[in-house]
């Protein structure tokens, strides 16, 4: 077996509405180098990073490939691309504690009640919110849900990582600290991240290379 | 495409129909009861009165009880509905195992199913207690509205048109239709009867017909143009008069009978009709009716006749409906019926053929504070024949029933 | 922070889902819209063919227009089709203008979460029930009556007035705008929250226009375009309206759909046939009767138009009476539903009670003891046949519903008029010809045939009621749940179906209290066999017993409110401690 590419490679990809193409890119972001992809609103920034999460619309047609770690993931079910995304909105699911929130990212090797909540309370206190377990995830502020809403993520083991606009709800203080830790974990951990943003500020953070649309 | 539709339509009934039904004879009486064990009677009956609906309870637990028959009381708003039912069934083409075991019927729904040949039969004059039964001394039991019951149902009780007058608002109630008239004329508007074709509506028609027609003769033949035109003149000249003097000015009408009670509690009315003689005596002893209420009849007699039980002629169960008709007939459950802390219903049974013991039953009979006695409710008068029915129906609703 | 070593070497990547999920849940669309209108449709042709002469099990072999001939010829016709008409008509426009005067006059007040708050149980009152109460309360011996008897009217004894059954039909059309208010308000609320008015409003208000005025032109005809079927749903119903109209409408003569029923309940077997036909006109008028409103419909839209280009801004002072009057309105038909219901509750209790007794003589259990036990059967099958077509109901609606999220099969808006057809269709035209069709089947006089025919029915409120909220989920959530590892399945019953909890219940509780109305439908499949808290109340309210109507119109809308009240504390008791989801 020839030893697979690393990264997120984006082959020739480009993305169609009614025959006018919205989006093409071509590239390769390695893992921990982050590419930042801006532009104004309605320039189909959100629309790619659906067709790498594959929930693009059937209106529109994708051509082109995109592998991960060498794997072609052009038409696999989201759930198996291993492929973590974040939102401007945490996202966190209403009807679960916090707990139950990661619970649902940790993924199923880890077995066992008592192994998998042990898991949750170390990934807990990584994030400063130990004991938070059992508490209702609308009565966190707004940097606490981003740090439950990047652990759900890390732990159901992603192999990139995708932002859309994640940052841009936070205020000033809080924005600095969660770009911060996203943009580290991200490096730390060796996860190609593309980011879409029309912020110029989100770009110098991610401290990479940037595509302007 | 109809066609078409139609033969589709045949094809499934055949399959539809399963095993044919089992022919039980009456006059193999016990086979009949062996027959009957286990099965399920739906007794399809008015349900609109809750003593009928507490005897019918009463009949259900005793034929369980003594020959395992279960009877299950479908209440209807209308015994129509029952036919129709039938009828449905006979237009799939499914004969036998069909939804209603036995009907509380009488009238133009029996003439109706008895002419399509909707009914099993005939059973109810070989069933045991028909001994009882005495034709010669009570016409009605094997003459449903002049119709001959052919043994094509069997009766279960007698009714008799009644009126009933609060006595606080009415002292001395009109004893006959000029004088019911002439009170109303008086008193508009607290006087009603049941819009026809109710049944008690359509009956308070022919009371009034037979007391003016200028030949009652003529009402017990089928009709004809010539008869008909002279027989109802004077009805229509009453009718014309007394409507605008009626409850609502006849722009409104109660829907059945029973509807008068109610009005009578409300004081709406004061005097109303009814076809069970002990109705106003029962609504009073549950609290349903003022207890100033009297019962009456017209001087010159009132309008009798039999209600009846029928099996239709696809019954899945026709044996345990026999069964549950003859006990309808035997002593203990009529005199049951009799009792007007029951019901009140007159009995279809001839005293003359009773044993002394069964006899005592009746005799120990309390009347009701508002039943009249025996005397006082007088022989009843014949039903005219049901074409007489059918006509004065149509006439009224199309002078009265579609008024301005 | 120690965030490393989470990772796992393990690439390994699922392949797709099993293939026949994939496979069975695109013909949900199809398979719901077989159960809704196949049924529909058998039972159209079973009416044609005895309207054409066609029952050979009555003797009618030829085909021809003689029936309908016959029909003609009836006397009564001509007004019976014109009550129907106008009854119709009036109680659709009234109903309409008190809702949207009142969304365009109250809408964001307190006044308004007021009247939403008052209006949303009478949603789950049976038809029958609410007229019989409202029956009582109206009628010169009525509570009403009593209450100002005798010392303000003088009235020792009833006067004899013509109030319930008057030959105009009011009574008829107040009962019909007391139970269609409350549709339509849910309805128009569902259109607001996708039309999104508050910002037209404010801009409207900002340019000048008085409220009302403004509402009328900037928001009302993006909301009636939502509301348009509901509204037609309501007048092919009003029009064609039978157990409401037997309690309140006049009789001499009844409006069509009734005369149909009594027809088709007629000793003479003969007049099935002109029932079938009759039917067939009833089917007709309202096919009329909605051309007409869409006639009225573009007529209003362009008049509207003019008046827009006008620029005029509203008088205030005319306003603020609109808004009482459309207050008042909704206020009275409120009150008399509760008040209603109040009665019967009196009179289940009730011994004697005379006029002008505000009160009964004496109260007692009697009548509870009387029937309560009775009342133990048919309540479970109201309930069993409930839970089960909501059941069927829900579960067609959710795979409808999936199979568009999943695989775009979103429907066009024709097949939302197909929706619409179990409730637009008038049940005298079709369920007597169903009846001899789930006869030839074999599926006759038992309980699965009545859950089916309940399905028909149920069926379109439970979708009309979820698709909104199933459809503005963020479905970010979705993605979210998928990037996470989780399959469609998986995220539909662990994400998906406890976040739409609320109007999951609410839907439930829409389709189970439509179920327990269900008289004709029940009666004619089931056989009279099928015995439900609806058939049974019918049955002995043809006796016209106060208190046997009490007893049982209680039970019925015991029966149908218990689900909301279900789907409105069960929620708030499962997530007690997420605030999430607890104002959903």
């Amino acid at each position: 077996m020839v030893e697979a590419e690393r990264g997120l490679r984006l082959e020739g990809v480009a993305i169609a509405l009614g025959g006018q193409r919205l989006v093409a890119l071509d590239t390769l972001i390695r893992p921990g180098e982050t590419l930042t992809v801006m532009g104004p609103s309605g320039s189909g920034k959100s629309t790619l990073l659906a067709a790498i999460t594959g929930t693009l619309a059937p209106a529109f047609t994708l051509s082109g490939r995109v592998r991960l770690d060498g794997v072609d993931i052009t038409h696999m079910p989201t759930e198996a691309r291993r492929v973590g995304i974040l939102f401007q909105d945490e996202l966190l699911f209403p009807h679960l504690s916090v707990g139950g929130n990661l619970a649902f990212g940790l993924r199923p090797h880890v077995r066992g009640r008592a192994e998998r909540r042990a898991r949750i309370e170390e990934a807990l206190e990584a994030i400063g919110l130990a004991g938070f377990f059992d508490r209702d995830p609308a009565t966190l502020s707004g940097g606490q849900r981003a740090r439950v809403a990047l652990m759900r993520m890390l732990l159901s083991e992603p192999c990139a990582l995708l932002l859309d606009e994640a940052f841009s709800k936070l205020d000033a203080t809080l924005r600095g600290q969660i770009r911060e830790l996203v943009f580290d974990t991200a490096r730390d951990q060796g996860l190609p991240v593309l980011q879409v943003t029309h912020d110029i500020s989100d770009a110098e953070a991610a401290q990479g290379r940037q595509h302007l649309l | 495409m109809i066609r078409t539709l139609a033969g589709g339509v045949a094809v499934l009934a055949t399959l539809a129909v399963s095993a044919a039904a089992q022919a039980a004879d009456p006059a193999d009486w016990s086979a009949v009861l062996d027959e009957a064990r286990g099965q399920t009677v739906y007794w399809n009956a008015w349900g609109g009165s809750n003593t009928v609906n507490d005897y019918i309870a009463w009949v259900g637990q005793e034929v369980q009880d003594r020959y395992g028959v279960t009877v299950e009381h479908v209440k209807l708003s209308d015994t129509a509905e029952a036919v129709s039912r039938v009828v449905a069934e006979r237009a799939a083409g499914k004969d036998a195992g069909g939804a209603v075991d036995l009907i509380w019927i009488n009238g133009e729904n029996f003439a109706a199913m008895k002419e399509q040949g909707l009914l099993f039969g005939p059973w109810a004059e070989q069933v045991p207690n028909w001994q009882f039964v005495d034709p010669a001394e009570n016409a009605a039991v094997t003459a449903d509205f002049t119709i001959p019951t052919d043994g094509l149902e069997a009766p279960w009780g007698m009714a008799q048109i009644v009126f009933y007058h609060d006595t606080a608002r009415v002292a001395e109630p009109p004893r006959s239709m000029p004088a019911l008239l002439e009170w109303a004329s008086a008193n508009p508007g607290r006087f009603a009867f049941p819009q026809p074709p109710d049944f008690v509506g359509s009956t308070f028609l022919k009371q009034a017909l037979l007391e003016l027609a200028p030949d009652p003769a003529v009402l017990g033949r089928p009709v004809d143009e010539a008869a008909y035109a002279a027989a109802t003149a004077p009805l229509w000249t009453f009718l014309d008069a007394l409507t605008p003097n009626l409850w609502r000015g006849g722009q409104a009408y109660p829907q059945n009978g029973p509807r008068l009670l109610q009005l009578m509690a409300d004081g709406e009315i004061d005097i109303a009709l009814s076809f069970d003689p002990n109705e106003a005596s029962n609504a009073i002893a549950n609290g349903e009716l003022q207890d100033s209420v009297r019962t009456y009849v017209l001087d010159g007699g009132t309008i009798g006749n039999a209600s009846f039980v029928a099996i239709p002629y696809n019954a899945n169960a026709a044996a345990g409906a026999m069964v549950v008709a003859d006990f309808l007939m035997s002593p203990e459950a009529q005199a049951r019926k009799q009792d007007p802390a029951v019901w009140g219903s007159g009995t279809i049974l001839s005293m003359a053929r009773l044993s002394a013991e069964d006899r005592a039953l009746f005799d120990g009979i309390e009347l009701g504070v508002a039943t009249l006695s025996p005397a006082e409710l007088g022989a009843s008068l014949p039903e005219p024949h049901p074409s007489w029915m059918v006509r004065l129906e149509q006439d009224w609703i199309a002078r009265f029933g579609v008024s301005e | 922070m120690g965030l490393g070593g989470m990772r796992e070497a393990s690439l390994q990547r699922t392949g797709p889902l099993a293939p026949w999920r994939i496979r069975l849940l695109p013909w949900a669309p199809a398979l719901t819209m077989a159960a809704m209108l196949g049924p529909v449709l058998a039972g159209l042709l079973g009416t044609l063919a005895p309207a054409l002469g066609y029952m050979p099990a009555l003797g009618g072999t030829g085909v021809g227009t003689a029936v309908f001939a016959d029909l003609l010829a009836w006397p009564g016709l001509a007004r019976a089709a014109t009550l129907s008409a106008v009854v119709g008509l009036g109680a659709t426009a009234l109903s309409l203008a008190i809702v949207v005067l009142i969304v365009a006059g109250w809408s964001g007040t307190r006044t308004f979460a007021a009247v939403e708050r008052a209006l949303s149980p009478l949603l789950s009152v049976p038809h029958a029930a609410a007229a019989f109460g409202l029956a009582f309360l109206i009628a010169p011996s009525g509570w009403i009556a009593r209450a100002l008897s005798p010392w303000a009217t003088g009235w020792e004894q009833p006067p004899d007035l013509l109030i319930v059954q008057d030959p105009a039909g009011l009574s008829l059309i107040l009962g019909l705008v007391s139970k269609e208010v409350p549709f339509l308000m849910l309805m128009t609320l569902a259109a607001m929250t996708q039309a999104r008015p508050a910002q037209s409003l404010t801009t409207a208000r900002a340019l000048g226009y008085a409220r009302v005025n403004g509402w009328f032109k900037t928001v009302f005809p993006a909301v009636y375009r939502q509301i348009r079927l509901p509204v037609y749903a309501v007048l092919a119903y009003s029009m064609s309206v039978v157990d409401v109209a037997i309690i309140l409408g006049p009789n001499t003569p009844p409006p069509l759909s009734v005369q149909v029923v009594k027809w088709m309940n007629d000793p003479d077997l003969a007049l099935r046939f002109r029932a079938a036909a009759g039917a067939l006109l009833q089917l007709g008028l309202v096919a009329a009767g909605l051309g007409l409103w869409r006639t009225l419909e573009v007529a209003a839209a362009f008049a509207g138009c003019r008046w827009t280009l006008r620029g005029g801004r509203g008088n205030r002072v005319a306003e603020a009476g609109l808004r009482l009057a459309a207050l008042a309105l909704a206020g009275v038909s409120a009150l008399a539903v509760f008040a209603g219901l109040a009665g019967l509750l009196v009179w289940s209790f009730a011994g004697l009670w005379q006029f002008p007794d505000l009160l009964p003589q004496d109260l007692s259990l009697r009548n509870w003891d009387r029937h309560g036990p009775r009342l133990a059967a048919p309540v479970a099958e109201t309930l069993l046949i409930g839970g089960l077509s909501t059941a069927i109901a829900l579960l067609l609606t959710i795979s409808c519903l999936e199979a568009e999220h999943r695989h775009g099969l979103r429907p066009g808006s024709r097949s939302l008029w197909l929706l619409y057809l179990p409730l637009i269709v008038p049940q005298v035209a079709f369920l007597a010809g169903f009846q001899t069709f789930a006869l030839l089947s074999g599926l006759d006089g038992g309980r699965v045939p009545v859950v089916l025919a309940h399905v028909v029915f149920v069926l379109p409120y439970v979708f009309l009621s979820l698709s909104e909220p199933w459809r503005a989920w963020d479905v970010r959530q979705d993605t979210v749940a998928r990037a996470l590892g989780a399959g469609p399945d998986r995220v539909l019953w662990t994400v998906r179906l406890p976040m739409l909890l609320r109007p999951l219940l609410t839907a439930a509780a829409v389709g189970f209290a439509v179920s327990v109305g269900q008289y004709l439908p029940t009666l004619l499949v089931g056989a009279g066999r099928v015995r439900t808290l609806t058939t049974e109340a019918v049955a002995l309210a043809s006796g016209g017993d106060r208190r046997v109507i009490g007893v049982y119109a209680l039970m019925q809308a015991l029966a149908a409110l218990a689900p909301y009240l279900l789907a409105i504390f069960l929620p708030r008791l499962l997530w007690r401690n997420r605030t999430g989801l607890r104002d959903g």
